[in-house]
C-alpha cells in the first residue's frame, strides 16, 4: 500500500508539526508513506470565494503528484472534502475523478482503512474535541446532532484509545468555529464571534487543550484563545494520536 | 431604511454584533428553538423517511407543476373560488388593491404570508390609501415598530419583551414598562379583537394548495387567520406557485414536518383547510410568479422552490443566529433567504451567499431536504462569474492563484510570508488585517514541514 501525504498549504507552511506528526504516527503503524514535494493546495480558497474557475493549475498539479498512489492521506477535512467533490482537470477528468475516490482524512483513513484499534499513545489531559464542519458534515467523521440517526464518532473512538486521555463534554456538540475560509476576513465580525463562543465552551468545560481534525479551525480558536491571554491550546489529533 | 437597503450583511451584521450581550441573548434564544427541533424530531423515529417522502413529493411537483397547477385552478374555480395570476410583485399587488377597489373596501386585516411581504404589499396598499392591519402578534409587532419581518416563523424574534411593551406602551395604550408577555398579548387581542370585528377583506397567505381539491390549508398558532377570513366577506389568499402539493393525503407528510421544524410542535395550532366561499363570501386566490419560474430552469437552484418556510435553517444557522434576520437585508433572511434572493435581483443580493462558513447544519434540518450549503457554494461561482464580486478580492483570488499554481512560487511565498510574520509582525498585525482585529495571527515556524520532510526523511 503506497500512500501519498497531502499537507494542506497552511499547516505546511504554519503548523508543520501537525504534518510531522501525521507523518510520524503513518510510518509508526506501518505505512510507506511519501510526501509529494511538488504539492501546494486543493484550491478550495479560490473555490470557497467563488473562483472555482480559477483552480485549474491547482488541479492539474493535484493530479500529477497523487495520480501514482493508491491512498492519498491528509490532516485536513475541509481540503479532502473540496478534492473529492471538486476535482475536475480538462487534461485527463478520468485520472481526477480515480483521485477523488482515493483520497482520506487521516481519521477515517485510520479508523476505515487501517482499522485502528489499539494506539500506543498517551497524553494525559482534559481535551475538548471540535467537530469540524466539513469533516463532520461532508466526511461523516461524526454522526450529526441534527439527523436522527444513530450516535457514532471516529475522532472519538481513535482518542479513546489514547492512554490518560480525559474527553470533556461540550454545551453544543458541533456548532461551527466560524473560520470558513474567506468567511474569516470577509464576515469578520461573526467570524470571530462564532470562534470566541466555541472557545468559551470549551472553557466552560475545563479543557487544556482543543483538538480536532482541521487545523483551520484550529488555528481560528487559536487565534481567540491567544487574543484572550489563555493558557488552552490548541493540538492537532494527529499530534495527540501519536503522543508518547 | 433606503441608507439600510444598500448595506451589505458584513456590515449590517457588524452593526448587530456592536451589542455583544444582545447577540448572545439572539444566538440562545434560536438555539433554544433549534433544540426544541430537535426533541420533537428525535421523539418520530421515522423522522428521516418523513423529510425523504417529503423532499420526493416536492421533487415530483416541481417536476410537473404546469400540469398540477392547472388542476388546482380548474378544482379551485369548481368549487366557486376565483383565482388570479400575477407574473411579478407589482401584478399581485395590483390584483389586490383591484379586488379591494371593486369591493369598496379601504381597510383589511392580514395573517402571517411572507409572499406579500417579498412583494411589499403593505407599502403599496398604504401608497393608495389602504389600511392595512397585520394580525400574527409577531408580524403586527413589527408592523408597529416599522419595521420587516427578522425571520419567517418568528417574525419579532430579534426585539426583547421590554421593546414589545414600550411598543405597546406608545401604541396601544398599556401602562409604561409593562413586559409581562401574558398582559402585552393581552392586549395585542383587546386591540385585534376589534380588527377582525369590522374588516371587510381579510388577506392570508397559503402554506400547501392541493391539486387534487382545489383547496388551501393555512397554518397557524394563534387561529389569527381564521378570525380574519370567517369574519371578512372578501377573503384574498396569496400563494406562491409552488406551494402545490399532489393529494389530500400528503399532508399528512408536511403537518407533521412543518411544526415540528419550525418551533418543535407537533402541529400547529390551526391547519385549516378553506375549500369554497361560504355563502355571500368571495374567496380569491393569487397564483405568484415572481420569479420562481426564472429558479425553475436554473438546474443547481431549482431545488430551493421545495421550501416550506418552517424557518429550521435560520434557527439552526450559526451566522443567522449571530447576525440577526435584518442583516440580510431581504424579506427571506438566514440560508434560505440566500439561496433565494440572488435569483431576484443578484446584484443587490451579491453578498447574501458569502454570508455563510458552509457548515451544512441547514442543509440537515431542511425537512425538505434542499442542499442549501452547496447551493451557497454554487451561487458563488454563478455571482463571481457574473462579475459582482468585488475588485480587491478579485486581484486577491489572481494572486493566490498565481502563487498556489507553482510549487517554487508557493515555496518562496511560504517562506518570505512566515519570514515578515516573524520579524516584521507589525506589517500584519495591524488594523487593515481583518483577522487581526479579535485574533491573533499563528506563530510562524522556523520551518515548512516541506523543508523539515527534506532535512529528516530520506528521499525515495
Amino acid at each position: 500500500m503506497k500512500v501519498g501525504l497531502f499537507i494542506p498549504c497552511y499547516v505546511d507552511q504554519f503548523y508543520p508539526n501537525a504534518g510531522i506528526a501525521t507523518y510520524q504516527l503513518l510510518v509508526k503503524l506501518g505505512v510507506d508513506v511519501t510526501y509529494p514535494s511538488g504539492q501546494t493546495c486543493c484550491g478550495q480558497p479560490m473555490a470557497n470565494s467563488g473562483f472555482e474557475h480559477l483552480t485549474k493549475d491547482c488541479n492539474q498539479l493535484f493530479v500529477d503528484n497523487f495520480a501514482e498512489f493508491d491512498y492519498i492521506v491528509s490532516p485536513s477535512g475541509s481540503c479532502v472534502l473540496h478534492i473529492k467533490d471538486h476535482l475536475h482537470t480538462d487534461k485527463d477528468e478520468q485520472k481526477a475523478l480515480v483521485v477523488r475516490t482515493k483520497v482520506y482524512e487521516l481519521v477515517e483513513f485510520l479508523v476505515d482503512i487501517l482499522k485502528v484499534e489499539n494506539l500506543q499513545s498517551s497524553f494525559p489531559h482534559k481535551v475538548g474535541l471540535h467537530q469540524s464542519c466539513h469533516g463532520q458534515r461532508g466526511l461523516f467523521l461524526t454522526q450529526m446532532t441534527e439527523l436522527v440517526a444513530p450516535y457514532f464518532s471516529k475522532p472519538q473512538q481513535l482518542l479513546s484509545q489514547v492512554k490518560g486521555l480525559e474527553l470533556i463534554e461540550l454545551s453544543r456538540t458541533d456548532e461551527c468555529c466560524g473560520f470558513g475560509g474567506t468567511f474569516c476576513v470577509v464576515e469578520e465580525a461573526v467570524s470571530s464571534k462564532m470562534g470566541k463562543d466555541r472557545v468559551k465552551d470549551h472553557l466552560d468545560h475545563g479543557a487544556e487543550y482543543i483538538t480536532g481534525a482541521d487545523m483551520s479551525c484550529l488555528m481560528h480558536m487559536e487565534g481567540i484563545l491567544k487574543r484572550e491571554n489563555s493558557k488552552v491550546k490548541v493540538l492537532h489529533i494527529a499530534e495527540i494520536l501519536n503522543a508518547e | 431604511m433606503t441608507d439600510e437597503a444598500i448595506k451589505t450583511h458584513p456590515e449590517l451584521s457588524e452593526t448587530f454584533n456592536q451589542d455583544e450581550a444582545r447577540v448572545d441573548w439572539h444566538d440562545e434564544t434560536l438555539w433554544w428553538i433549534r433544540q426544541k427541533r430537535d426533541k420533537s424530531a428525535h421523539s418520530i423515529p421515522e423522522w428521516e423517511m418523513l423529510r425523504e417522502t417529503a423532499s420526493q413529493i416536492k421533487n415530483n411537483v416541481l417536476s410537473d407543476l404546469g400540469k398540477y397547477l392547472v388542476s388546482f385552478e380548474e378544482k379551485a374555480l369548481a368549487n366557486g373560488i376565483i383565482v388570479h395570476w400575477a407574473a411579478d410583485a407589482a401584478e399581485h399587488n395590483r390584483i389586490v388593491h383591484d379586488i379591494l377597489q371593486k369591493n369598496g373596501i379601504g381597510q383589511m386585516v392580514k395573517s402571517k404570508s411572507m409572499l406579500t411581504e417579498e412583494c411589499h404589499l403593505n407599502e403599496y396598499l398604504e401608497q393608495h390609501g389602504i389600511d392595512v392591519i397585520d394580525s400574527d402578534l409577531g408580524e403586527r409587532i413589527v408592523q408597529l415598530a416599522k419595521e420587516p419581518p427578522s425571520h419567517i416563523v418568528l417574525p419579532c424574534i430579534h426585539k426583547k419583551k421590554e421593546e414589545i411593551g414600550e411598543l405597546f406602551y406608545r401604541h396601544l395604550g398599556v401602562p409604561e414598562g409593562t413586559s409581562d408577555p401574558q398582559i402585552l398579548t393581552e392586549a395585542a387581542r383587546q386591540h385585534l379583537r376589534e380588527t377582525f370585528l369590522t374588516r371587510k377583506a381579510a388577506l392570508t397567505g397559503v402554506n400547501f394548495a392541493i391539486a387534487e381539491t382545489g383547496e388551501f390549508v393555512v397554518c397557524t398558532n394563534e387561529g389569527n387567520a381564521d378570525m380574519g377570513a370567517h369574519l371578512a366577506d372578501v377573503h384574498i389568499a396569496s400563494m406562491g406557485m409552488e406551494k402545490i402539493i399532489p393529494e389530500r393525503k400528503h399532508l399528512g407528510v408536511f403537518l407533521r414536518l412543518l411544526t415540528r421544524s419550525a418551533t418543535g410542535q407537533p402541529i400547529t395550532t390551526y391547519s385549516s383547510h378553506f375549500k369554497k366561499p361560504r355563502p355571500g363570501q368571495e374567496m380569491h386566490i393569487i397564483i405568484v410568479d415572481n420569479g420562481r419560474t426564472i429558479q425553475m430552469g436554473r438546474a443547481d437552484f431549482r431545488a430551493s422552490l421545495k421550501c416550506i418556510r418552517c424557518g429550521a435553517c435560520m434557527n439552526t444557522c450559526p451566522v443567522y443566529r449571530r447576525s440577526g434576520g435584518h442583516s440580510y437585508h431581504n424579506a427571506i433572511s438566514g440560508p434560505i433567504g440566500a439561496i433565494l434572493a440572488p435569483n431576484l435581483d443578484m446584484k443587490k443580493y451579491a453578498d447574501l451567499p458569502f454570508a455563510s462558513t458552509l457548515c451544512g447544519s441547514c442543509s440537515n434540518v431542511c425537512p425538505v431536504k434542499i442542499d442549501i450549503h452547496q447551493q451557497l457554494y454554487k451561487w458563488r461561482q454563478v455571482i463571481v462569474k457574473e462579475g459582482y464580486a468585488d475588485t480587491s478580492k478579485k486581484i486577491g483570488m489572481q494572486l493566490m492563484t498565481f502563487t498556489l499554481s507553482s510549487p517554487v512560487i508557493y515555496r518562496t511565498a511560504g517562506k518570505a510570508g512566515r519570514w515578515f510574520l516573524k520579524h516584521v509582525p507589525f506589517a500584519v498585525n495591524n488594523k487593515f488585517n481583518p483577522w487581526y482585529k479579535h485574533r491573533d495571527m499563528p506563530e510562524a515556524p522556523e520551518e515548512s514541514f516541506g523543508e523539515w520532510y527534506k532535512r529528516n526523511v530520506k528521499q525515495k
